[in-house]
């Protein structure tokens, strides 16, 4: 053990100049404060070995093993119905996330900028955010029925909201004093919000968007599972009714791994791509 | 001492000669019920630095940024080179107490920007950025990002910032207060260094007597609640002296007591 | 916004909304909007059905149900996070994953392991609130100023002394804005599950009056929701106006 770690350790410029050397325990801790990733390894690992052990007792007759679920992803995967299942899903959340985001940040900032936009739309979405907007969600088949345009607007309704309301945040805390330096060089004002504004404010506007694709995530899920039995939602409906009860699992967790991973793609994208500031040298 | 900046500021004596750029007639402001500043009326004079000192309240800031045109007066009229001031102007540079950098630019972007906002090419608008780093002593780090640099060096790109555009007057608010005090020595010098060689007319902000008597040529005392002009002094101190000679000058040490004076019945 | 010189206060804006719904309503451009007038007038006849007040009591049953759990497993864990430097590691990639999954799709499987009725509601509620109370916990011991710290240290306080007084009181405004949030996602939580599960408590009404094409009691369920969730909201963050006065000397 030891051998394997302080070569790491050594990289790493630490440790090297100790005098006495290290037992396995201290190496192991400098190791892992040093490595995010092992932390990642092991809480993963923490969660499996928990689910693979109540699977086996069984604490229920629906509850598979870690195991199994696995296998049962691999067999979703082999037969394409995966695939399938995502192509569906994703078209609705991507529209309905690409339709908020324009709207939103487009209202958000204009609410920010504007003390007549502020007051007449405020409101309006401060409470649409605090209110479960879930309970909306089956008065749109009556409208739109069951197809795509339904799922999209399920989603809308969801992400819209947060999207609106970071957005307004957002350019309501931009610092007064860049403001003030872009009005001081005879700044326009679109120069100021150009140039100023959305540039300060997009830490935020980025915030705002993961928790509304965050947001729009459930909106689909609850679409596919309340309006329309397709995609994913129709994968869990359907490996319920016939008591497959690992496939279902798979499909649950793929859907939130796919959504976590999307998020922190996101994340770091914004981290190492748009914020040179934020970047490590 | 020396009151005469509020006896010449009529305009006939200023067409006629007198070397004010900066005019300041009865200057009232109210934020609501609160009066900040009651009946200002004075002139800095081309090529001097003028520095408004006061306790916290009395308004120094509100002033400096009334004559920047960020804050518009209640009643009252700022004249810049005899023409009425009704908003930021390019004949004013400001520079601010907490340097007002992008975080996302690099410094070559932060000291042009006043010059990209009003359409140079970029060519041109980085080789003048670029001189002016290198004269507040920042060459070699054009592309380096605000937050990589100390706060003794964000406001030098806050002062390049504002020399780059070429205005006559440079207005600056506490440049140095968020700066330590060894760095603050040095930039004191520098400013000297600077007013002597730009010949432009700077009005300067600072709640520090000593940084106000070793760096002025003019000190507007102003007393608060409400701002009042309280006193004006000329300190004239010997600026051949080497600056450490000059902070152990007698006539230093005489008019910072003098100030200390004036000032410490507004003390808590 | 001010017009005519006179300020209007923002949430009066709500007032023009009605109103513009009201005249949307009266006009029967959509079966799906009716008038507000009778929304307002279904949702007096709703209150006093019993079906309601046997919905209502279920909801909130679950609601607070959900929301203890979410609060006494939700505020220990997150200050044991904030302490202890190994469970934070374990326990930080699950938490951050879980705050912003998409935890409806989890229902079903709370469905098959806790059967169709109020349990997986509640345990749909403590989903949905848990995450972000463990976070801010987190986040309020995590923030507690080493100066306050020492300071009792060199007073001779014990170290339960020290966590109880100091660093716990000191977290009381993040772990309070924690549970906050927390109020505002059970409520979303309840709603989804119920909805889901469809059987039991405002699930099977809106289930019911949708099916029913009955509009007017469907929105004044939807309006009775979206108030309680306001007051809820505003309820909280007064209390926790109250704490950050304190807080605010820190």
């Amino acid at each position: 053990m030891q051998m394997s770690v302080s070569p790491a350790k050594l990289d790493n410029g630490i440790g090297a100049s100790k005098e006495a050397p290290p037992t396995v325990l201290e190496a192991i801790r400098t190791f892992a404060d040093e490595r995010r990733s092992f932390w990642i390894v092991v809480s993963l690992l923490v969660l499996f070995v928990a689910w693979e052990i109540a699977g086996r007792i069984p604490i229920s007759f629906a509850f598979p093993t870690f195991l199994e679920t696995v296998s049962a992803f691999g067999e979703l995967v082999a037969d394409g119905s995966m695939h399938n299942a995502y192509f569906l899903t994703l078209q609705p959340l991507v529209l309905g996330v690409v339709i908020s985001a324009a709207v939103g940040i487009g209202l958000g900032v204009a609410m920010g900028l504007s003390d007549k936009a502020e007051w007449l739309l405020a409101p309006v979405f401060i409470v649409l955010q605090a209110a479960p907007m879930a309970a909306l969600v089956p008065l749109v088949t009556f409208v739109y029925g069951i197809g795509l345009t339904a799922k999209t607007l399920a989603v809308i309704m969801l992400a819209l909201p947060v999207i609106v309301l970071n957005s307004y945040k957002a350019v309501r805390h931009v610092n007064p004093s860049l403001v003030d330096m872009c009005r001081s060089f005879q700044g326009s004002r679109m120069q100021q919000i150009f140039k100023i504004i959305i540039p300060d404010a997009s830490p935020v506007l980025f915030a705002g968007l993961r928790l509304g694709i965050a947001a729009g995530f459930i909106g689909v899920m609850l679409a596919e599972l309340l309006i329309t039995p397709t995609g994913i939602g129709d994968l869990i409906t359907y490996h319920r009714s016939v008591a497959n009860y690992a496939h279902m699992y798979a499909a649950v967790a793929s859907i939130i791994a796919v959504s976590t991973l999307t998020l922190a793609g996101l994340q770091y994208v914004e981290a190492h791509l748009l914020r040179p500031e934020k970047r490590r040298k | 001492m020396a009151n005469s900046a509020l006896a010449r500021g009529d305009n006939l004596k200023f067409a006629t000669g007198n070397d004010a750029v900066v005019q300041v007639r009865d200057i009232f402001k109210n934020y609501g019920d609160v009066e900040a500043l009651r009946g200002i009326n004075l002139e800095f004079e081309r090529g001097k630095l003028t520095t408004l000192l006061g306790p916290s309240g009395c308004g120094k800031t509100t002033l400096l940024k009334i004559i920047a045109g960020l804050v518009p007066a209640t009643s009252g009229e700022i004249r810049v080179n005899g023409r009425a001031v009704t908003g930021p102007g390019p004949e004013r540079a400001f520079v601010f107490q907490d340097f007002a950098l992008m975080p996302w630019a690099t410094v070559l972007r932060n000291v042009g920007f006043g010059l990209e906002l009003k359409g140079m090419p970029a060519a041109e608008r980085d080789r003048t950025a670029r001189r002016y780093i290198e004269q507040v002593g920042l060459a070699g780090f054009e592309q380096k990002y605000p937050h990589e640099l100390s706060g003794g060096m964000r406001q030098r790109v806050g002062i390049a910032r504002a020399f780059a555009v070429n205005a006559d007057v440079l207005l600056l608010d506490e440049p140095f207060s968020a700066v330590d005090e060894q760095n603050r020595r040095k930039f004191q010098e520098d400013l000297l260094r600077l007013v002597e060689l730009e010949k432009k007319t700077f009005i300067f902000v600072t709640h520090s007597i000593e940084e106000a008597v070793y760096v002025s040529d003019r000190i507007v005392l102003l007393s608060p609640r409400p701002g009042r002009v309280s006193q004006i002094i000329d300190p004239m101190i010997d600026r051949s002296a080497s600056p450490d000679d000059i902070r152990r000058d007698a006539g230093y040490l005489d008019v910072v007591e003098e100030i200390w004076q004036g000032l410490r019945q507004y003390a808590e | 916004m001010t017009l005519f010189g006179t300020r209007i206060p923002m949430m009066a804006s709500l007032v023009f909304w009605l109103l513009v719904w009201e005249i949307v309503g009266q006009l029967d451009v959509m079966f799906l909007i009716p008038p507000i007038t009778s929304i307002v007038s279904a949702g007096f006849d709703l209150v006093q059905t019993g079906s309601w007040q046997d919905a209502s009591m279920i909801t909130l049953r679950s609601f607070l149900y959900g929301m203890s759990l979410a609060i006494v497993v939700g505020v220990p864990l997150g200050v044991l996070m904030g302490r202890v430097k190994v469970i934070d590691n374990i326990f930080g990639l699950w938490v951050n994953m879980f705050v912003s999954a998409p935890l409806s799709a989890l229902v079903p499987i709370l469905m098959i392991l806790f059967g169709m009725g109020e349990t997986t509601v509640i345990v749909t509620v403590f989903l949905f609130a848990v995450w972000i109370i463990v976070l801010d916990a987190r986040a309020g011991v995590m923030q507690v100023p080493t100066s306050l710290v020492e300071m009792g240290r060199s007073y001779g306080a014990s170290r339960w002394t020290i966590f109880s007084k100091i660093i716990l009181l000191s977290a009381l405004p993040e772990i309070l804005a924690g549970i906050r949030i927390g109020l505002i996602r059970g409520v979303k939580g309840v709603v989804i599950g119920q909805i889901l599960v469809s059987i039991i408590g405002y699930g099977e009404l809106f289930e019911l009056y949708s099916r029913s094409f009955d509009m007017e009691r469907f929105w004044a369920l939807t309006m009775l929701l979206f108030v309680a969730a306001m007051l809820l909201s505003a309820g909280v963050e007064h209390f926790e106006k109250r704490i950050e006065y304190y807080a605010g000397a820190r």
